[in-house]
């Protein structure tokens, strides 16, 4: 079984990115299963169903999406291997751009939208630095130039990359996924695999339920910013 | 190459490799102190600060490389060039075979017409993937005589189509100037300011009323940003094929649009219903049922009924203009005989 990672910012349409992706991964009757993760709440188990592929959907609560996606993607792996899946797509949650979910010797998508700005590329760490496959989403919607400036900051920020437009609504490019996604190395298990980047790490009192605000309830990893009078005014 | 690159000072690299500018002052290397070698920063820079920046040493020092190959790639690599793109027919909705052989040279300006739903993006999208027998239509896409190697059609972004339509705009927040010369940096072109004063004089010679360098984008009309997206795409996009989707109302000159691209050798396919834009054009296919079910060339009566739509057309915008100032429609201009 082959294991696609797509990871990606909210609302950038990673949902109909895998589901389009799907119907042509499954043509001529390979299987395919999708692992959905998210934070609070989804509707896109629904979506996955009725676009008839078999799905698990987990919800992160209150923990770290992205912590709790590395803690249960080797168990969803041997759910989809029992289900006799030949390609599962796990899509991730995508909260903080500094978290990535990609893992050595797994193909790893990221979904970005080109409506968020030329700039965006550049902003978002691993996610999108570390991924083989960069998917650009919308950009039916914007010009023709900001497309290309897009696409050119996306491989400035990811060099290795192969960069695809896709269109969600036509499933414009879907072909072009499903060529590296049929690439993608058969996996037996995840075991002792690496992240491709360290998480963040998460050990102060707000991790852990504080919801006090004041000094003396900061404790543990505490980072300060520094506020400076602005030049050129008087304090 | 690499261990030379990263034995220079900071500024030193950016000034040579400006595409590494941006990765160099994210990293915070440049704030050190831009005259000391990259290697030496990055081997005495501490981890947390790495960490930060969502790297770890040896990551930097691949993605450097990777850079510097990717935009000496981008340099050396030839524009793609396209004598003929040939599309072979595949099947109609119904299964039925297509009978297509069309051969699109440089120049060429093709309309595309059929109703809505009868599949006329999707012999877009045929084009644009360079389809080989693989997509619902079953189509096939020769280039320059022959089917694509994997590599061109995979390889990373494809530039094949650049499109212009109705439903695009400018969503990024920055002035017209300074946009059209970012997208110059991206395109490498060796005069950029020279090269974003054209394409602004260009846009401004397609549309009603001018705009300048400082207008933001996001303040332009709809002509206005129609006659920036063709001028930007004839003179900055790399694309050799030139889609337009559904421009009859956008207010830009539509000959003068066609003819600037068609200076540029690219390949013009246009989705009409609009008679005088529809005319301008070489040949039109006519699509039904997920097929090209005729290909008509512009035939010499149809050039003339074309100069006497533009004589119609013309009236027509001198009555808008007369609206615009103010003015009542009390006379009608000479309305040309039909030929």
């Amino acid at each position: 079984m082959r294991l696609i990672i797509v990871a990606g910012p909210p609302s950038v349409g990673k949902t109909s990115v895998i589901v389009r992706t799907a119907a042509v991964l499954g043509q001529g009757g390979p299987r395919v299963g999708v692992l959905k993760f998210d934070a609070l709440a989804t509707d896109d188990d629904t979506v996955y169903r009725a676009a008839g592929l078999p799905v698990v959907a987990g919800l992160s609560g209150s923990l770290c999406p992205d912590h709790f996606f590395v803690s249960n993607i080797d168990d969803g792996l041997a759910w989809g291997k029992g289900q006799g899946f030949d390609f599962l797509i796990a899509e991730s949650a995508g909260l903080c751009n500094r978290c990535s979910p990609h893992l050595h010797g797994v193909l790893g998508v990221c979904v970005v939208d080109a409506l968020s700005g030329v700039h965006t590329p550049r902003k978002i760490g691993p996610m999108l630095r570390l991924a083989d496959v960069v998917v650009i989403t919308k950009g039916d919607i914007v010009s023709q130039a900001e497309r290309e400036v897009f696409a050119y900051n996306v491989r400035l920020a990811n060099p290795r990359a192969a960069v695809l437009f896709f269109n969600g609504i036509t499933g414009q490019g879907a072909g072009d996924l499903a060529f590296h996604a049929r690439l993608a190395q058969p996996q037996d298990s995840l075991e002792g695999r690496r992240l491709r980047f360290s998480m963040p790490s998460a050990v102060c009192p707000y991790c852990v339920g504080e919801t006090t605000v004041g000094r003396e309830h900061q404790r543990g990893a505490v980072r300060k910013m520094s506020f400076e009078t602005p030049a050129g005014e008087s304090a | 190459m690499i261990d030379r690159v990263l034995d220079l000072g900071v500024a030193e690299i950016a000034g040579r490799h400006p595409s590494l500018a941006g990765f160099l002052a994210g990293l915070g290397a440049w704030d050190d102190d831009p005259e000391q070698p990259f290697a030496g920063w990055l081997a005495a820079v501490e981890d947390a600060r790495l960490f930060d920046m969502g790297m770890e040493r040896a990551q930097v020092t691949a993605h450097v490389g990777a850079l510097l190959r990717q935009v000496t790639q981008w340099q050396n690599a030839p524009a793609p060039v396209i004598h003929a793109l040939c599309v072979r027919g595949g099947r109609d909705k119904a299964g039925r075979p297509e009978t297509l052989d069309l051969i699109l040279r440089p120049g060429d300006v093709v309309c595309l017409v059929g109703p809505t739903g009868a599949g006329k993006s999707r012999l877009l999208a045929d084009i644009e993937c360079l389809a080989q027998g693989d997509t619902p239509s079953g189509r096939h896409v020769l280039v320059n005589g022959a089917p694509p190697d994997p590599a061109l059609r995979f390889a990373s972004p494809r530039t094949l189509i650049a499109q212009v339509s109705q439903t695009m705009s400018f969503v990024v927040d920055l002035g017209v100037g300074a946009f059209i010369t970012m997208h110059a940096e991206c395109r490498m072109v060796p005069d950029v300011e020279a090269r974003v004063r054209e394409v602004i004089a260009c846009a401004n010679a397609l549309a009603g009323e001018p705009f300048t360098p400082e207008t933001a984008l996001t303040q332009l009309s709809g002509g206005q940003s129609r006659a920036l997206m063709i001028a930007d795409t004839a003179l900055l996009s790399a694309s050799p094929v030139v889609l337009i989707d559904e421009i009859e109302n956008a207010g830009i000159d539509r000959q003068k649009a066609l003819d600037l691209l068609v200076a540029r050798d690219k390949i013009v396919l246009i989705s009409t219903h609009d008679p005088l834009l529809a005319l301008l054009g070489g040949r039109r296919l006519v699509i039904q049922q997920g097929a090209v079910a005729a290909v008509i060339e512009t035939s010499e009566r149809e050039r003339t009924c074309l100069a006497a739509l533009a004589q119609v057309d013309q009236g027509l915008m001198g009555l808008r203009e007369r609206l615009r100032h103010g003015g009542r429609i009390e006379a009608l201009p000479a309305w040309p005989a039909p030929p």
